[in-house]
């Protein structure tokens, strides 16, 4: 695999919300204000990105036995680093993602990345990787949350928009509209990837069809 | 020369077809709907066409779209249309109500695969879609505005329901108002009367059977007067004949068997009861028909005939 398509993979073809279904909770939540959406997406990427290096550069050194422990001191670590940037920097932000901010140590993309290509891959590519997931996951935060705050409260960024302010759905800033647009946004990139690379699932055959099962390596 | 054909089972067919069942429940409907332009005036005949002619549309849409058997031609669409149109404030805004017929037909009809495989009922649930969606437009009731109306165009108020949640009982509206549907509430649900009248046609027809309906409005009725509450009005009041008529009866999301729908009838009368007397709506049999129908697939495996003769499953 070329250096370029580990960065591009986890826009759409390896879509870490999308593709893969992880770190569902903090998309849900957070994805009802487009300000929030990408701050968590950049400060989630931030993290991804430290996690991601140093796991690589460690990867002879973590025992197998005891790696997921390693990773998880690692990469709370790295997010108390950047929940401190964020209070000292942006406090508003620092408020608006509340509790979501402390949770990114358990988000699944970043200790599935770890797991998955980190502890296999270099330095170089690790990062790339981390980039790539990091770029997806703010990408779909920032489109499902332009959908949600525009339909669904009538503002963008916090900016009335005429015409819809006033006139909002607003189930789609509850939980069940999230649920939706997420459903949405699953079928429109398994429409894209089918229609790119044929048939992709017509026929799963165990790890196959699973768009992970390159980097996971158990087939 | 002649040759014996042997066909599976089964055997014995009526003429019966969702088209001839669906034409019934519509006659069935149509006294409701007018009672509904006596009381609401002409646009609620407006609301009801409206959802009645987009619900199709949408359904025919979707299948042109994705290449499948056409299939509004069934009438259920249209029957889905106007028990949603029934579900709404008459003063609903028209792009609202659209919104509306799409998750009705859309979310929870098609994309699980169309008629006879959505787990819960089209028109319950983008109703509560749409309480959940637009609580201020779907909570303003029009009161009068018809032939039993003010000089007003249009006057809004709470329902029976919302003011017996407010602890506000002297401006109830009689009982015989309450019968006959002269009241603040969703433009179909009013009329106990023609509900009743719709009811006893699909019964004649033998398009429903009474267990479910029965189940259900006996359980709010003796529960109602168990917690004190006047159970005739409980059951005159908010949305419980037209929910137990005409919809704890649908055949996709309602058990098969009798013991089954008076299970389910039992079940949705506890949970509306429940819901008006301690929920923070003030009226709960949406609500009470969604759970049950996500509960049917248990009662029916639960309630199963045993084939004459068969071996223990």
């Amino acid at each position: 695999m070329g250096r370029l398509s580990e960065l591009t993979k986890g826009i759409i073809r390896e879509n870490p919300v999308l593709v893969l279904v992880l770190g569902t909770c903090p998309t849900l939540a957070v994805s009802t204000q487009t300000g929030s959406a990408v701050g968590m997406g950049i400060a989630a990427t931030a993290v991804l990105l430290g996690s991601n290096v140093a796991i690589s550069l460690l990867r002879g050194v973590i025992p197998d036995k005891v790696r997921i422990p390693c990773f998880i001191v690692l990469i709370a670590g790295f997010v108390t680093v950047v929940q401190m940037v964020v209070e000292a920097y942006s406090y508003t932000l620092f408020q608006a993602l509340g509790i979501y901010l402390p949770l990114i140590v358990v988000n699944c993309i970043i200790l599935g990345r770890a797991e998955m290509f980190a502890s296999k891959n270099g330095v170089a590519a690790s990062a790339l990787d981390a980039i790539g997931m990091g770029l997806g996951f703010t990408l779909t935060l920032f489109v499902m949350a332009t959908i949600r705050e525009t339909l669904g409260n009538g503002t963008w960024m916090g900016l009335e928009i005429p015409g819809l302010s006033g006139n909002g759905v607003a189930v789609l800033t509850m939980a069940p509209g999230g649920f939706i647009v997420f459903g949405c946004m699953i079928a429109l990139v398994n429409k894209i990837t089918k229609a790119r690379g044929g048939e992709v699932r017509a026929e799963v055959d165990g790890c196959a069809g699973c768009p992970s099962a390159e980097a996971c390596g158990k087939n | 020369m002649n040759e014996l054909l042997v066909s599976v089972s089964p055997h014995i067919r009526d003429g019966a077809t969702t088209r001839g069942i669906m034409r019934d429940v519509i006659i069935a409907l149509a006294p409701a709907a007018a009672a509904s332009v006596i009381i609401f005036g002409a646009r609620a005949a407006l609301v009801v066409a409206f959802c009645a002619v987009a619900c199709p549309l949408l359904e025919a849409a979707y299948e042109k779209a994705l290449g499948r058997k056409a299939t509004a031609g069934d009438l259920s669409a249209c029957v889905t249309g106007v028990l949603l149109a029934f579900n709404l404030p008459v003063g609903i805004p028209l792009w609202k109500a659209f919104v509306g017929c799409a998750a009705a037909i859309i979310l929870v009809k098609q994309l699980f695969g169309g008629l006879g495989k959505n787990f819960a009922n089209p028109a319950i649930t983008a109703r509560i879609v749409m309480l959940l969606a637009f609580p201020a437009a779907m909570a303003a009731w029009a009161c009068g505005g018809g032939l039993f109306g003010e000089t007003y165009d249009a006057v809004t108020g709470a329902t029976p329901l919302t003011m017996i949640a407010q602890g506000n009982t002297g401006a109830l509206p009689p009982l015989s108002a309450m019968l006959l549907g002269v009241r603040g509430g969703c433009l179909g649900e009013t009329s106990a009367v023609a509900l009743a009248l719709g009811g006893v046609y699909l019964l004649a027809r033998r398009v429903i059977t009474w267990h479910a309906p029965a189940a259900f409005i006996l359980t709010v009725f003796v529960f109602s007067a168990l917690l004190g509450r006047d159970p005739v009005y409980q059951v005159l009041s908010g949305g419980l004949l037209l929910g137990a008529i005409f919809m704890a009866t649908d055949y996709v999301t309602t058990p098969q068997t009798a013991a089954g729908r008076l299970v389910f009838g039992l079940g949705a009368g506890l949970i509306t009861v429940i819901i008006r007397a301690y929920g923070s709506y003030p009226e709960g049999v949406s609500f009470s028909i969604l759970l049950m129908n996500i509960l049917t697939p248990y009662i029916g495996r639960l309630t199963a005939k045993k084939a004459f003769g068969g071996a223990d499953a």
